[in-house]
C-alpha cells in the first residue's frame, strides 16, 4: 500500500571529468567541447538500450524551462539557459543527464513509486558506461569529485518523494526532522522553497555523502522512509474517524470538480486532501495516477506550455480550474 | 548585538581569530571591520546561497590562510574556494587536500570514501576495502564508547569482540 504514499523514487550522480576545470571556472568554447562530446556518446546510437535525446538549453523558451523544472527534470540553475547547457534525457523523462550543470554531468533518474534500488541501478549502469569512454576525476580519499565539496564520496543523492499530508497535520514531520538530521538524512517540502510544503508533499534524502557506500545510504532511506509509510497510514486511519475530516475530503472534491477559477495554492491543497480520499477509499471514481499527474500539470509553467502561450495569473487560475474539472469528470 | 568596536551600529560581522594559538571572537559592523582591514573578506560579491551556506563551513579556517599557494592546474587559491563555496577543478582537491579536510569532515562527519570505485582504478580497490574496514572499526569504537557510557557492559563487550575481530582482517 505503500504508493499511498510514496509518488517517486530518485537517484542522482554527480560526476566531473579529470581534464577540465569544474564549470564555475571553464570557458564557453570548454562547455561546448564537454557537451559535444557527451552528445555523440549518448545519442548517435542507443546508449544502454536507451534511446536518448539532447536538446541545448539556450533553445528552449523560458516557460518550457521552467515547466522542466517544476517536472523535477532539471534543476532551477539550470533553468538559466546558459551557453553550453545541455539536456540529454530518454521520452519518457525517466532518466536525464544535465551537462555543464553545477558538476559536468549530473547523471539523475526518476522512477515511479518505491523503487529506488532500481532508479540507483540505472544511475549505476550509465555510470560505469560513460565511464569508459571519460575519465571521471576520483580520489581513493575523497571519492569522486565534485565541485561543491557537499557532494564528495559517492556523489550520490538518493531521495523519495513522499504525500505526508496526516504527519504534517499532527505537526509529526516538524518533529522527527531533527533526528533525521542525525541519521545523515533530510526532509523538506518537494515544491517551492517556503517552509510550507505545497500539497504536502516532502522529499526526503541522504545529506552524508562522504563515508558511507552507495548501498547503505540507500538502505538507510528505505528502512526510514517505511517508517514513515506506517506511520502516515496509520495517523490518516485515525483521521478518517472524524466526520469533519471525512466531510474536508468531500468539500475538497466538490469544489474541485465545479470551481471555475482556482489558484495553484488552493488547488494542491484541495487535491492533497482528495488524494488521502482515494487511498482511504471514500473517493473512487478518480485515480491517484489522475491526482498525481494534475499536481504536475497545474504548475504555472506547465499550464502555459500545455496552452503554448503565455498566461497572466488570472488566466492561469481559469485554465487551472478547467483542466482539473475535465480530468475529475464524472465517467 | 551592538558592534563591538565603535559600540553603536548593529553588528552583522562574525570574526573569529586564531592568533598563535589565542582564540578571539568579535562581533563588528561592516564599517568596522572595513577600516580594521577585513575587507577582503566581506568585499565579496555575494555568492549565490549555496557559496554562503557552504562558506559558513569552510570560513572558519580563513585567517589562518596565507593566500599564496595557488592549484598548478586551474590557478584558483583557497581564498577563491572559501569565498565562491566551490572548488576550481579535480586537481585542487590535491593542492588544498590538508586545508580543504576540516571542513569536509564537518560537512560529512567523515573523510574517508566508501562505495563505488570506477573501472580503470584497479589499484585503488584494495584501498578501498580497507577504507570500509576502517569506517566501520570507528563507527563499531563509537558504539562501544556510548554503550560503556550507558553502562551496557555486555553490549560493550560483544562490540569489543567485533573491533578485535575486524582490527585482526586488517
Amino acid at each position: 500500500m505503500s504508493d499511498a504514499v510514496i509518488i517517486s523514487s530518485r537517484v542522482r550522480l554527480a560526476r566531473n571529468l579529470r581534464d577540465y576545470p569544474f564549470p564555475n571556472r571553464m570557458s564557453d568554447a570548454q562547455r561546448e567541447e564537454i557537451a559535444e562530446k557527451i552528445k555523440n556518446l549518448m545519442c548517435k546510437e542507443r546508449f544502454c538500450g536507451y534511446k536518448f535525446l539532447a536538446v541545448k538549453m539556450e533553445d528552449v523558451n523560458e516557460f518550457d524551462r521552467i515547466s522542466m523544472v517544476e517536472r523535477h527534470l532539471i534543476s532551477p540553475d539550470f533553468a538559466s539557459g546558459d551557453k553550453g547547457k545541455l539536456l540529454i534525457t530518454t521520452e519518457n523523462e525517466e532518466i536525464s543527464i544535465m551537462i555543464n550543470e553545477e558538476d559536468h554531468l549530473r547523471i539523475q533518474v526518476i522512477l515511479p513509486n518505491f523503487e529506488i534500488e532500481k532508479a540507483y541501478e540505472i544511475a549505476d549502469m550509465l555510470d560505469t558506461e560513460l565511464n569508459k569512454n571519460l575519465s571521471f576525476a576520483f580520489d581513493k580519499r575523497l571519492g569522486f569529485l565534485t565541485q561543491c565539496p557537499t557532494n564528495l564520496g559517492t556523489a550520490m543523492r538518493a531521495s523519495i518523494m513522499m504525500h505526508l499530508p496526516a504527519l504534517k497535520e499532527s505537526r509529526t514531520v516538524s518533529r522527527i526532522a531533527s533526528n533525521l538530521s542525525k541519521l545523515g538524512l533530510v526532509i523538506r517540502g518537494a515544491y517551492g522553497e517556503d517552509t510550507e510544503a505545497k500539497g504536502d508533499m516532502y522529499q526526503i534524502s541522504n545529506q552524508v555523502s562522504l563515508g558511507i557506500s552507495e548501498k547503505s545510504a540507500i538502505e538507510n532511506l528505505k528502512s526510514i522512509t517505511e517508517q514513515l509509510v506506517n506511520s502516515e497510514l496509520k495517523t490518516r486511519e485515525t483521521m478518517m474517524q472524524s466526520f469533519e475530516y471525512q466531510d474536508k475530503i468531500g468539500r475538497s472534491y466538490g469544489i474541485l470538480i465545479t470551481a471555475r477559477l482556482i489558484s495553484h495554492k488552493e488547488a494542491v491543497k484541495l487535491l492533497s486532501n482528495l488524494r488521502v480520499g482515494i487511498c482511504e477509499g471514500l473517493i473512487d471514481s478518480v485515480t491517484l495516477e489522475t491526482v498525481d499527474s494534475l499536481m504536475l500539470k497545474i504548475q504555472p509553467a506547465n499550464l502555459m506550455r500545455i496552452k503554448g502561450s503565455r498566461l497572466t495569473p488570472d488566466e492561469r487560475d481559469r485554465v487551472r480550474a478547467e483542466i482539473i474539472r475535465e480530468e475529475l469528470k464524472l465517467r | 548585538m551592538k558592534c563591538q568596536k565603535c559600540q553603536k551600529r548593529e553588528a552583522n560581522t562574525h570574526i573569529k581569530k586564531i592568533v598563535n594559538g589565542e582564540y578571539t571572537e568579535l562581533m563588528l559592523c561592516s564599517e568596522c571591520a572595513h577600516a580594521m582591514g577585513y575587507d577582503n573578506v566581506f568585499d565579496l560579491e555575494m555568492p549565490d546561497m549555496f557559496g554562503g551556506l557552504l562558506q559558513s563551513f569552510l570560513g572558519s579556517a580563513l585567517p589562518a590562510r596565507s593566500g599564496a599557494s595557488r592549484c598548478p592546474v586551474c590557478g584558483s587559491t583557497y581564498g577563491d574556494i572559501t569565498n565562491t563555496g566551490k572548488v576550481g577543478c579535480s586537481h585542487c582537491y590535491e593542492a588544498f587536500y590538508d586545508e580543504l579536510l576540516p571542513s569536509i569532515k564537518r560537512i560529512h562527519g567523515n573523510t574517508k570514501h566508501s562505495g563505488k570505485v570506477p573501472q580503470g582504478i584497479v589499484e585503488y580497490t584494495e584501498q578501498n576495502t580497507e577504507n570500509n574496514l576502517a569506517n566501520e572499526i570507528e563507527s563499531l569504537k563509537t558504539e562501544l564508547k556510548k554503550a560503556i557510557d550507558e553502562q551496557n557492559f555486555e553490549l560493550a563487550a560483544e562490540l569489543r569482540d567485533k573491533i578485535k575481530a575486524k582490527e585482526a582482517e586488517k
